[in-house]
């Protein structure tokens, strides 16, 4: 099966802290994987590296076959890596259209010249792109809020909203970090499913950190276990659950009842 | 009792501050400023109004709000108080000769302090002016606000009116003004929102007629504007567009890009010089271009020294990025000064007889001349930062100044957006320089100091930053109304501080914000 993403011993540092030591993973093309593990298991950092926030010291990460590592941010984005953050991060003194569009930045060329004098070309491409960003609002479940600040939003549809623009540069992989964090039951349920939608209906890749164990064994093809920078467990969710090194790992040792080790 | 001692407290404060205000003089020189002739002076209101700021605050500091009489009584102490801290002052520059280290306390200080009625008498009427001041300030507080919005308003043009006729208004005619301006108020306050509807309907129903007329009768003020005013207006105005356009500029890189740049009066410089350098035959250059060759060359200069400042401070944010572009303006005013290129730029004498521009031989000298320049300059930089703002560009730069990470992650190249900002803001500084240079016809480095870039930066932040018509208003009040109130001149710097200061306070957001765009899909779900 063809890799959408992979990760070739990955090794990032913060001077003496292995954030992620040697971290190798495949991730198929049209597959929801999860990465899972304690806090500061490096999940985030993970992505960092993904998304060029970050550059690993050592490793590769291949993007259909393509190297990433060492581009900037912007160039990674427009080989069509999006992501989310765990702290929403949306443009709050900007519309919730507006920050759609800002998504859509990668997909247009108005440049000086044609902004400045109305080219036709440049008018029907952002006639173009508004149409699309709406149609993206709707997508999302935010019909009618296209006019609202995005610090005006409430929790969950600025959530949404930060997916929705990400999904605007109609990214190949998606990354989420933690998009259920906050959320009550009945709105991670609606994600869930949405999330679904997206591998299935635009056949997108999604790369996925999420602390919810229901969420993580309801839609995930493939888990990731992250403990202490390293990989200590990768398969399929039911597999993973019952591997003797995760359940360590979230546990602790010390199984057999007695307080011995 | 904790009211007594929020009367006395709110005294101490207005006290202070008038005393300080005494002591720099404004009193003083503001004692022979009519406002209303025979009645009332200017530094009479300033004490008035101390009394009354006194009155109001202790009354909007009062827990409970019972007792009119009680309430009245507290900001007439309080008011009263505030006036003995000026009577304490003036029996002190009375009995000791304080010149030395105050040289505003002068004999005349105490002469204003008593309301030209000589010592132990004049300190009655001080304190009486405090009772009665308070007393207002509380009464005030306690009216409605719709007709407290008015009133004042009746107040702020007769005190504009007053001041600007210089001998102050006839008595009646400040009464008339004031009931005119207030009854005029109340009524467009309760007519005014249906005659704007009728208004809207009938423009719906005549779009492109309405337009016409509109964009005719705008078009033909300004056209005209300059025959009406005369020379000197007119080149108040000419000053006021002349910063505008530049503020436009500034507003790029502050308001949509959220680039601090206080060194942007270097950008107005290198307009300025270039255009001398090319224009002038006096020059080391002696080339004596025409200003249409000129200009695009000073255009493409200042975006070109736009973006190679841009260069060094791309990774910088907020206040470094303050400190590196304010270096930055300094340095071109000292290389412009400096003995090493004195043979070129002209060191201190900078460089003379630029010449007008000629148009078809029609040479450009008076104000009235240069106000249509500087129109077409305006419209020219209003058209440029609308359609920039309203596109891909200018969502990037926006993205950029909310969150610069996150933008950069959304495939904004920060680098070439940063310097097409530095750069396109400069350009309109740029062209600000080659219009003054041949307006004034000499440039020389004192006029290109630090308080140029302060004075654009103000402008746009008591204007509304971020937003077009906020920068043009910012303009008016900042450049045209201290060119008109020229007796002022003195207290110029410290008034810019105390608005500066009362703006970040009071309306943050500026005289005229930029609005949020009412978008498509709103106008959808309302008609859906």
């Amino acid at each position: 099966m063809a890799s959408c993403l992979s990760a070739r011993k990955v090794t990032k540092r913060f001077g003496g802290l292995i954030a992620v030591d040697s971290v190798s993973l495949e991730i198929p093309e049209r597959v929801i994987l999860s990465v899972i593990g304690p806090n500061g298991a490096g999940k985030t950092t993970f992505f960092n590296c993904i998304s060029g926030f970050y550059t690993p010291e050592e490793g590769d990460i291949l993007y259909h076959g393509r190297s990433i590592v060492g581009y900037r941010p912007d160039s990674i984005a427009a080989m069509g890596i999006a992501r989310t953050y765990q702290n929403i991060r949306l443009f709050p003194g900007m519309t919730a259209l507006e920050n759609v569009l800002v998504g859509r930045h990668v997909h247009l060329n108005a440049g000086m010249l044609g902004t400045l004098l109305r080219l036709p070309g440049t008018v029907s491409e952002e006639e173009k792109a508004h149409e699309e960003a709406r149609r993206l609002l709707d997508f999302v479940g935010l019909a009618g809020s296209g006019d609202t600040l995005g610090r005006n939003l409430p929790y969950g549809d600025q959530r949404r909203l930060e997916i929705a623009r990400a999904l605007a540069s109609e990214p190949g992989l998606l990354l989420l970090d933690e998009p259920t964090a906050g959320m009550n039951p009945q709105e991670t349920d609606q994600l869930m499913g949405f999330i679904e939608r997206l591998r299935d209906e635009l056949g997108l890749t999604v790369l996925l950190i999420e602390h919810d164990m229901r969420v993580v064994m309801g839609i995930s093809d493939l888990v990731a276990v992250l403990h202490y920078g390293t990989k200590i467990a990768e398969g399929p969710p039911n597999v993973v659950q019952r591997d003797a090194a995760v359940i360590e790992a979230y546990l602790g040792t010390g199984g057999n009842g007695n307080g011995q080790p | 009792m904790s009211d007594l001692r929020q009367s006395l407290r709110t005294a101490t404060i207005v006290g202070s501050v008038m005393v300080f205000v005494a002591l720099i003089g404004a009193l003083t020189a503001f004692a022979d400023e009519p406002i209303v002739s025979g009645v009332l002076t200017l530094t009479q209101l300033i004490l008035l109004l101390g009394a009354f700021a006194a009155g109001y605050r202790t009354e909007s500091g009062r827990r409970g709000r019972e007792g009119a009489i009680l309430s009245m009584g507290l900001g007439a102490l309080s008011g009263a108080a505030a006036m003995a801290f000026l009577g304490v002052l003036a029996v002190i520059v009375d009995l000791v000769n304080l010149r030395s280290v105050l040289v505003n306390a002068t004999p005349a200080l105490v002469e204003v302090l008593t309301l030209d009625r000589g010592l132990p008498a004049g300190l009655g009427v001080l304190l009486a002016v405090g009772v009665v001041g308070g007393a207002l300030g509380a009464v005030w507080n306690r009216i409605p606000g719709w007709f407290r919005r008015e009133l004042s308003l009746g107040g702020a043009a007769v005190l504009l009116i007053g001041i600007l006729r210089g001998k102050g208004l006839d008595p009646w005619a400040a009464a008339g003004l004031l009931a005119a301006i207030t009854l005029g108020a109340y009524a467009y306050s309760s007519y005014g929102s249906s005659i704007l509807d009728g208004y809207r309907r009938f423009e719906r129903g005549n779009e492109s007629m309405t337009r016409l007329v509109l964009w005719t009768v705008v078009a033909a003020v300004l056209l005209l504007l300059p025959q009406v005013l005369g020379v000197y207006a007119t080149s108040v105005v000419d000053l006021v567009g002349l910063y505008a356009l530049m503020g436009l500029g500034l507003n790029i890189v502050v308001g949509y890009a959220g680039l601090l740049d206080l060194g942007y009066v270097a950008f107005f410089t290198i307009g300025a010089y270039v255009t001398g350098l090319l224009t002038s035959p006096a020059a080391s250059t002696h080339l004596g271009l025409s200003f249409w060759v000129a200009w695009p060359v000073a255009l493409a200069a200042a975006a070109t020294a736009g973006a190679l400042l841009g260069i060094p401070v791309l990774r910088m944010r907020g206040d470094y990025l303050a400190i590196v572009t304010l270096g930055f303006g300094e340095i071109i005013r000292i290389l412009v000064m400096s003995d090493a290129l004195k043979g070129i730029l002209g060191g201190a004498q900078g460089i003379i007889e630029i010449p007008g521009p000629v148009l078809g031989g029609f040479t450009f000298i008076k104000p009235q001349h240069f106000y249509y320049l500087i129109l077409l300059g305006c419209l020219a930089v209003v058209v440029v930062s609308r359609r920039v703002s309203d596109s891909r560009i200018g969502r990037a730069w926006v993205a950029i100044r909310e969150d610069e990470d996150v933008a950069e992650a959304t495939g904004i190249n920060l680098v070439r957006y940063k310097l097409l900002a530095f750069s396109l803001g400069a350009s309109f500084s740029g062209i600000g320089g080659a219009i003054f240079a041949s307006w004034v016809h000499a440039v020389f480095p004192n006029s290109f100091t630090l308080l140029v870039s302060i004075n654009i930066l103000s402008l746009i932040i008591v204007g509304g930053i971020g937003s077009i018509p906020g920068v043009i208003l910012g303009a008016f009040v900042l450049v045209g109304l201290p060119e008109i109130l020229r007796e002022f001149a003195d207290f110029r710097m410290i008034t810019f501080g105390a608005l500066l200061v009362v703006m970040m306070l009071a309306r943050p957001e500026g005289l005229w914000p930029a609005k949020q765009r009412r978008r498509e899909l709103s106008a959808d779900t309302l008609e859906a």
